[in-house]
């Protein structure tokens, strides 16, 4: 008996306007495990990642969450659900109107009571955690590097323990040192909590660090989808071409799709 | 002809949908402002910049707008020796039309377009999204307390720039058209009703809720980029400025001979 996957899709669409994004995403994770999502712009990777914690709903196919279908109950329900989901987005989305500490604590402060100095306590701890100087706390997004936000915005998503990390291009804009530093505190905050994480990224020196496992996403649909040393010998010309970052193959750009549907 | 009428139809949908959706963007916000839990450091931060940090435009709007209605009604009412109503003229139509028109009109460039910025720079940057991911419904947490602090804030500047509106007109008329400060007083208190100045009240009430339903709606449902942004801003002052002179006529009318 095989064990239930930590998250699964099973046939997930979506479309927007004319453009079908989605045309069956089958997809299952493990618990504990490092999933990566590759593929070229516009190929569905951050819908894909936003439908698996409810931010665009699809239009068919199912996605489970410990065996449980996260889509059909109510608002409630999913809130629920996303208290067990930290994410980070690719440009950080930190809050600018928020000093940092107030960033990193917001959802413990939605969650429960905590004074202002309990809540400054716990950002210091989650910061320095991950190499940042304790007077960040004070300072605003704006006032911190690329880098520094990539951080915090990790802080943010790993500050109430949650099951499930996504990280949508966690190192993307950041020099290779910087991104290397990013992906190792993402694998030792990932291996402190136990989570179990979906990533998308671009970038192939990062993806040989964070993931055990690879998706590659092509025209709406997972095209292979293996084991991280499997990558280089999938016999797939288009994993081939866009591991290699080759100009010439099979792979063509397509315009990223136009989401819709807000509120 | 045919494709004149599928014109037609096509924008009273395109209308249509847009006044539905709308409609439903406001019914959401309003139910959440009633809904626990309420953001009282967000609803505190629109307040002050919303109430404090537009006193100084509406101020200097009325107040330059009551000497410029002094010295006009002055003129006018001088050819039939009408002179001495100029106090009366004054203070009526400053608290039952100019104040709250003027500062609405004032406040809808200033917080509409920085509400539909705020917003739509957020949307565009991910922030939105971030705030659903961590448990925070944006329509409670950015919509709510804004739409509150807007209709509790233009009151209160109202209130205010009818004060220095009126001022406006008596110091023109006492240093520049010549009154006895105490006949000019007395003339602005005569004939000004508590209706006067309620009347100007609710409409401000009204003109608040809309600046900041419009700046929210706009921000909101911003296009991506900084021209989908800009565009968002434009839209959120346009389509204020436009609603307050509509909703304008409809409370006078509702309200007309009280």
């Amino acid at each position: 008996m095989t064990a239930t996957p930590k998250i699964e899709l099973i046939g997930v669409t979506k479309t927007f306007g004319d453009n079908a994004v989605l045309k069956g995403i089958d997809l299952q994770v493990a618990a504990g495990e490092s999933l990566v999502i590759i593929g070229t712009s516009g190929c569905g990777k951050s819908v894909t990642l936003k439908c698996l914690n409810g931010l665009i709903t699809p239009d068919g196919g199912s996605i489970k969450i410990d065996g449980v279908e996260i889509f059909g109950g109510d608002r409630a329900a999913m809130e629920d659900l996303r208290r067990r989901f930290g994410m980070t987005f690719q440009f950080g989305a930190l809050f600018d109107s928020l000093p940092i500490w107030e960033n990193v604590t917001f959802r413990l402060r939605q969650r429960q009571k905590l004074t202002k100095a309990a809540a400054r306590d716990i950002a210091v701890a989650t910061v320095t955690d991950l190499g940042l100087a304790p007077h960040v706390i004070d300072q605003y997004p704006a006032e911190l590097s690329g880098g520094m936000q990539k951080r915090v915005a990790l802080a943010r998503a790993i500050a109430d323990k949650p099951e499930i990390l996504l990280f949508d291009e966690p190192t993307s804009g950041l020099d290779p040192i910087t991104g290397g530093v990013i992906d190792r505190l993402i694998i030792d905050a990932v291996q402190r909590l136990g989570a179990t994480t979906v990533t998308i990224s671009h970038d192939m020196a990062s993806v040989r660090r964070i993931a055990d496992k690879v998706a590659m996403v092509h025209n709406g649909v997972i095209l292979w989808c293996g084991d991280v040393k499997d990558m280089d010998k999938s016999g797939v010309p288009e994993v081939h071409q866009f591991v290699h970052g080759l100009a010439e193959g099979p792979l063509t750009q397509t315009a990223a799709p136009a989401q819709q549907g807000r509120t | 002809m045919l494709s004149f009428i599928q014109n037609i139809g096509r924008t009273a949908l395109t209308f249509l949908s847009a006044l539905g959706r709308l409609t439903l963007f406001s019914v959401i916000a309003v139910r959440w402002i009633f809904t626990p839990p309420y953001y009282w450091q967000q609803l505190l931060r629109q307040i002050i910049d919303i109430g404090y940090y537009s006193l100084p435009v509406v101020g200097l709007t009325t107040l330059f707008s009551g000497m410029v209605l002094a010295l006009q009604s002055y003129t006018g009412f001088a050819r039939f020796s009408a002179e001495d109503t100029v106090a009366t003229v004054v203070v009526l139509s400053v608290t039952r039309e100019l104040g709250p028109v003027l500062a609405g009109l004032m406040v809808a460039g200033r917080i509409g377009a920085s509400m539909a910025a705020e917003i739509g720079t957020m949307r565009v940057t991910d922030q939105i999204d971030a705030l659903d991911t961590l448990s925070t419904r944006p329509m409670q947490y950015l919509v709510a307390p804004r739409l509150l602090a807007g209709t509790i804030c233009l009151p209160f500047l109202v209130l205010i720039g009818d004060v220095i509106g009126v001022f406006g007109g008596y110091i023109i008329g006492v240093f520049r058209l010549g009154f006895n400060p105490a006949i000019y007083l007395s003339r602005t208190l005569e004939y000004l009703e508590i209706s006067d100045v309620t009347l100007g009240l609710i409409k401000a009430a009204v003109f608040g809720f809309l600046i900041a339903l419009m700046g929210c709606y706009h921000g909101y449902h911003s296009g991506r980029g900084a021209e989908g942004v800009g565009r968002a801003t434009t839209n959120a002052v346009v389509s204020a400025s436009i609603l307050i002179l509509i909703s304008n006529y409809l409370v006078t009318a509702l309200f007309f001979g009280v």
